[in-house]
């Protein structure tokens, strides 16, 4: 990595690091677990039938894992949104990229400083969720074995490594939701519109999912890369749907974020 | 050349900037004086032709382009949530080679130190274009390049404004100044460049500005005990151009031993004198013939 993209990239990190938004979406992230708790020993039941739920109530470990499948599919990609499709539209806004636009760096460093920014924001909220999912858990229901999705039994420890290697498995599609936001932010230079169309694409991406009943075109949509975590809890851990979840997330990150450097690299900075 | 549509925004636009000099770029608004700085700093790409600073490609994104050059476009903007002295270590980490070591001596020399640790979201008008100076310093440039600097600045900004440019220039700083107020270009600059539609339309020192304005007719307005006599008096009197009424007053355009002596002739005749003002310089006369004129 380029000395100039890693100083863009630390900087980028203290901007996200100085304003509150980017609390909300941690807090949120952290909120969510426990508030799931406490409903639950509010009431009977539960949602036994997502993948892991079976474990609910015998072990806090599934709790992260079920909260993600059952609750905040939609939350994770809001926030992925909200700060991937700010994070160039925003300074466009402000006017401020003129003013790092004629330092000594690189557009494609300044760009890529950007880039790592959100997804490095994707993964903080990501391991702050899976860090209180944990934590809530196993406070409401202890630190026990975990039954697989084939019925095996595994040790809580084992459990506790595999659920934050689940949740790097379901970031992965949310990079994809980060990078056409990036995408969007760059081409329109409008906030909303980039937060919006990145929302509707990862929608859309669902929509499609429910609609296509045949499985080779509905595995290469976005939205089933975030089953993919499921290969971690198989008798034998599936590696191809692992890895499909990596390399079809990575190919729908890399097309957006190259349209978004050549955009970025021969704009005009024009206008407030 | 640049082009907004069907619209030539800047066209051959060729500035010979003396080392050390105060350069006055002067223009009516949309005359193409921000264009052309966006194109010098690398903002924007001409649509043909190139720009050269230094003898170096500026449009070439590189940070070899830009080498000895610092500058701002409109108002500075920084980022509201970090303090003056974040954005300036922000700006200093991307220009390396030093920058940061001039921080604390760009924020004295602006007079903002006392307030760097303030946040920018509380910052005046004032301090902002004096921040973006100071942002600009840290290049340590050979050429900074200011797009109406005391815009949207009231009077004792803009005197701070014109005070640190004038400090800047002692230091041998060469600025390229663009404003669309002639007096304030009178004051900072010894050279100008007059651009209209996209085009130079004059260059040179302001001497030469001077001696070519012609015949040093001036704008006036009168107001007087009896407008109605000064009117006839007004219209009988050799010299005197253009009289006409406006908002109960009456303009016209003379030399200024004309309106000397039609001061004398209007108390001469019993009228007395509320105002007799002169509203444009011999100067700004020029200015607008230039720019307002039938190209």
């Amino acid at each position: 990595m380029r000395g100039g993209t890693l100083v863009a990239y630390r900087w980028e990190l203290r901007k996200l690091a100085a304003q509150k938004r980017t609390y909300i979406g941690i807090g949120s992230a952290v909120v969510l677990p426990v508030i799931f708790v406490v409903v639950m020993a509010l009431q009977r039941g539960g949602p036994y039938d997502a993948p892991l739920g079976h474990n609910l109530r015998r072990t806090g470990l599934s709790l992260a894992l079920v909260v993600l499948t059952f609750a905040s599919r939609f939350g994770a990609q809001l926030v992925t949104a909200l700060v991937a499709g700010d994070i160039v539209a925003s300074e466009d806004s402000v006017g401020t990229l003129k003013m790092i636009l004629t330092r000594s760096l690189r557009r494609g460093q300044i760009l890529g400083g950007k880039i790592l920014a959100a997804f490095t924001y994707v993964a903080a909220v990501m391991l702050a969720f899976a860090a209180a999912g944990v934590v809530a858990g196993v406070a409401a229901w202890g630190f026990n074995p975990l039954t697989t999705l084939a019925h095996t039994q595994i040790s809580a420890a084992h459990a506790l490594g595999l659920t934050i290697a689940a949740v790097a498995v379901f970031a992965m599609p949310l990079a994809g939701v980060a990078a056409f936001a990036i995408l969007l932010s760059t081409w329109t230079r409008n906030s909303a519109a980039a937060i919006v169309g990145a929302l509707v694409y990862a929608l859309a991406q669902e929509a499609i999912g429910g609609l296509v009943h045949r499985d080779w075109a509905r595995h290469y949509l976005l939205s089933d890369q975030y089953d993919g975590w499921q290969g971690l809890f198989r008798s034998s851990t599936d590696w191809a749907l692992v890895g499909r979840a990596l390399w079809v997330s990575a190919i729908f990150a890399a097309i957006p974020l190259v349209a978004a450097l050549v955009i970025f690299s021969r704009r005009d900075v024009a206008g407030d | 050349m640049k082009r907004y549509g069907d619209i030539v925004a800047v066209d051959a636009v060729d500035l010979t900037i003396d080392d050390g000099e105060v350069y006055g770029f002067l223009g009516p608004n949309g005359a193409g004086k921000t264009t052309t700085m966006r194109m010098l700093l690398g903002l924007i790409r001409p649509d043909a032709g190139s720009v050269r600073l230094f003898g170096r490609d500026a449009e070439h994104r590189t940070p070899q382009a830009l080498t000895g050059v610092a500058g701002f476009v409109e108002a500075p903007r920084f980022y509201p949530y970090l303090s003056g002295r974040k954005n300036l270590e922000l700006l200093a980490a991307f220009d390396g080679d030093g920058a940061r070591g001039r921080i604390d001596d760009t924020l004295e020399l602006v007079e903002l130190r006392q307030r760097a640790k303030d946040k920018v979201g509380g910052y005046s008008q004032g301090m902002r274009q004096r921040l973006g100076l100071a942002a600009s310093l840290l290049r340590d440039p050979r050429l900074l390049i200011l797009d109406e600097p005391t815009n949207g600045l009231d009077p004792a900004g803009m005197r701070d404004m014109r005070i640190l440019i004038r400090r800047l220039a002692e230091r041998g700083i060469t600025i390229l100044l663009s404003s669309h107020l002639l007096a304030e270009v009178e004051e900072l600059c010894t050279r100008v460049a007059i651009i209209r539609a996209g085009r130079i339309v004059f260059e040179g020192p302001l001497s030469e500005m001077h001696a070519r304005t012609p015949g040093g007719n001036v704008s006036y307005r009168l107001r007087t005990t009896d407008q109605q006599r000064a009117r006839a008096i007004l219209a009988a009197t050799g010299g005197v151009h253009g009289v006409a009424a406006a908002d109960g007053d009456l303009t016209f355009v003379a030399d200024e031993p004309t309106a000397v002596e039609l001061s004398r002739t209007l108390v001469r005749d019993g009228l007395g004198i509320a105002a007799l003002v002169p509203e444009t310089t011999s100067l700004e006369e020029f200015f607008f013939e230039l720019t307002e004129g039938a190209p």
